[in-house]
């Protein structure tokens, strides 16, 4: 597709859309835990202005509502009850070293190359200006996916879970001009119960364990305490 | 295409590559002298580097004892593989024989002769400083290189054009299009231009502190007018890496034509653009601490990232039936 047939707003969405992948990289490769929190926040806010733009586009007004919706819960909501959490627990200055950084992004960067490979038979169907960012929301899935499994840190796994529900927000926003507004809705609160039920485990874990390294868990079988 | 038999064309290559030579130190002191202003210093005058030059140029040659002919050409082949490379960059006007001839590989591989024969002449002398700035520098060129050139295949990619000229052309007969692969293009190469000039998170042009410094270490044994061809070159590769992100990304105002009122618009275009380009470059060195060497590689990983993300945004989101 020829960029120069889009709007700048069309265009202005591809732009967006690459910078919510870049935001995708930035959570794996982010060492500082409140800087992750803060790579999510700001993934919250971009897919909220390709929300608000694609509704401009588009013309469909509801969407208007999902990006309101979604600027208060993700950008501004759960980052502030992570961050709340996270100076409740006093870990403002925790890092987490990561083993291969450049194995890690490279093997992110595969991923990103995967998923355009898988979405190349759906591209084919429709024919909206947008729906080449469901390559790119299929990516978003697998890297907070991806982020689940390289990162030893419980609330960056937290995050890495949070930014694959954003992928999938994307690719209904781009591609299905938004699901339904009570579906919308019911995923929204969803996500921020999750978000809640995850900071009770957060403190759950900390007390038992006196950390939240993930990979710490692994010691609690009986063999090993022997 | 350009002409190649045009004696006109030749003459304003050679007056734009005059210009470059003359530009260079100005650009530097332009950035040395916002610098200062942050700082709360009154700063040296633009004309300081100039001055500096003529000083060096004037002084006495002293080569050791121990240094072998490659010391005593390295400064003209490093002052020449800039320039030549410089020449590559349109820097006024887009359809000139010299940029018509090179196209950007042939650019990175001007850069790369320079720098061999920078690191080569590091470790000639047999001290250990050189040796260790060379090294240092090998270390960050391998990585800023390929990151370079996938910077340059995604813009190539776009032009169906490994040719600067074209890639420009394009970009001016389109206007203004918001591409996220050169989006990503930009930063990638900001991030390769900091590493490869050895300006401030990488490198400290201001400063001989024996631990740190990676440019200054290789060119410490020279003086007289080797020391102001190696600094000359130095600041002729800044300003070939801010022209070249300038021209290439916001090429508006560049001449297409060979006329005097477009010329005279484009140097305007350009002088304005040149002087935002310094200011953000002091605002970064002032505001960023020198990283340690070991973390650089996790630095220019990240350009790698940018522009390979570039290359990728390029296929997935502006390509398509």
């Amino acid at each position: 597709m020829n960029l120069l047939h889009l709007s700048l707003a069309e265009q202005g969405i591809f732009v967006l859309a690459a910078l919510i992948l870049l935001a995708s990289f930035f959570l794996i490769a982010q060492v500082r835990l409140v800087a992750a929190i803060h790579s999510f926040a700001w993934q919250g806010a971009l897919i909220a202005a390709v929300t608000f733009l694609v509704a401009g586009v588009q013309n469909t007004p509801h969407l208007l509502v999902s990006a309101v919706l979604t600027l208060l819960l993700k950008a501004i909501g759960i980052p502030w009850i992570l961050h709340f959490l996270v100076r409740k627990m006093g870990l403002e200055r925790e890092m987490e070293r990561l083993q291969r950084p450049a194995l890690t992004l490279l093997v992110g960067t595969g991923l990103v190359i995967f998923s355009y490979w898988a979405v190349l038979p759906i591209e084919r169907l429709e024919f909206g200006a947008t729906r080449n960012i469901i390559a790119i929301s299929l990516a978003v899935v697998l890297l907070g996916l991806w982020c689940m499994v390289a990162r030893h840190q419980v609330i960056v796994q937290v995050l890495g879970f949070m930014s694959m529900e954003n992928g999938l927000f994307l690719a209904a926003v781009a591609s299905t001009k938004g699901m339904p507004l009570v579906v919308e809705l019911g995923v929204a609160f969803d996500v921020l119960v999750a978000a809640i039920l995850f900071g009770i485990f957060f403190l759950q874990i900390r007390e038992n364990l006196t950390t939240l390294d993930a990979d710490r868990l692994n010691r609690l079988s009986e063999k090993e305490e022997r | 295409m350009a002409d190649y038999v045009n004696p006109v064309g030749w003459l304003v290559a050679a007056a734009q590559g005059l210009l470059y030579v003359i530009a260079a130190p100005l650009f530097a002191a332009w950035v040395k002298r916002i610098k200062a202003r942050l700082q709360n210093r009154r700063g040296a005058a633009l004309m300081q580097p100039w001055l500096d030059l003529r000083k060096l140029m004037q002084k006495e040659t002293i080569v050791a004892h121990t240094a072998s002919p490659v010391f005593r050409a390295a400064p003209y082949i490093v002052f020449g593989g800039t320039l030549l490379a410089a020449m590559v960059v349109p820097l006024l006007v887009v359809k000139l024989p010299t940029t018509a001839i090179a196209d950007v590989i042939v650019l990175v591989g001007f850069l790369a002769l320079a720098r061999f024969f920078l690191a080569l002449a590091g470790m000639d002398v047999g001290t250990a400083f050189g040796g260790m700035g060379a090294s240092r520098e090998m270390l960050i060129s391998a990585m800023a290189e390929p990151a370079l050139l996938m910077v340059v295949f995604t813009v190539a990619m776009t032009a169906h054009s490994t040719n600067l000229s074209s890639v420009i052309e394009l970009n001016l007969q389109t206007g203004l299009v918001l591409r996220p692969s050169f989006m990503f293009a930009i930063l990638g190469l900001i991030l390769v231009a900091i590493a490869e000039t050895g300006r401030i998170p990488i490198d400290n042009p201001a400063t001989h502190l024996e631990l740190t410094m990676v440019h200054e270490a290789m060119i410490l044994e020279y003086s007289g007018r080797h020391l102001a061809l190696m600094e000359w070159a130095a600041q002729l590769k800044l300003m070939l890496y801010a022209v070249l992100l300038v021209n290439v990304f916001f090429p508006w105002g560049m001449a297409q034509s060979l006329s005097p009122m477009a010329l005279l618009i484009s140097f305007v275009a350009l002088c304005v653009k040149l002087g935002i380009l310094g200011g953000l470059l002091a605002i970064v060195e002032t505001v960023f601490t020198k990283m340690r060497l070991f973390r650089v590689p996790l630095y220019l990983n990240l350009a790698f990232l940018f522009a390979t993300l570039g290359l990728l945004s390029h296929v997935i989101l502006e390509t398509g039936p």
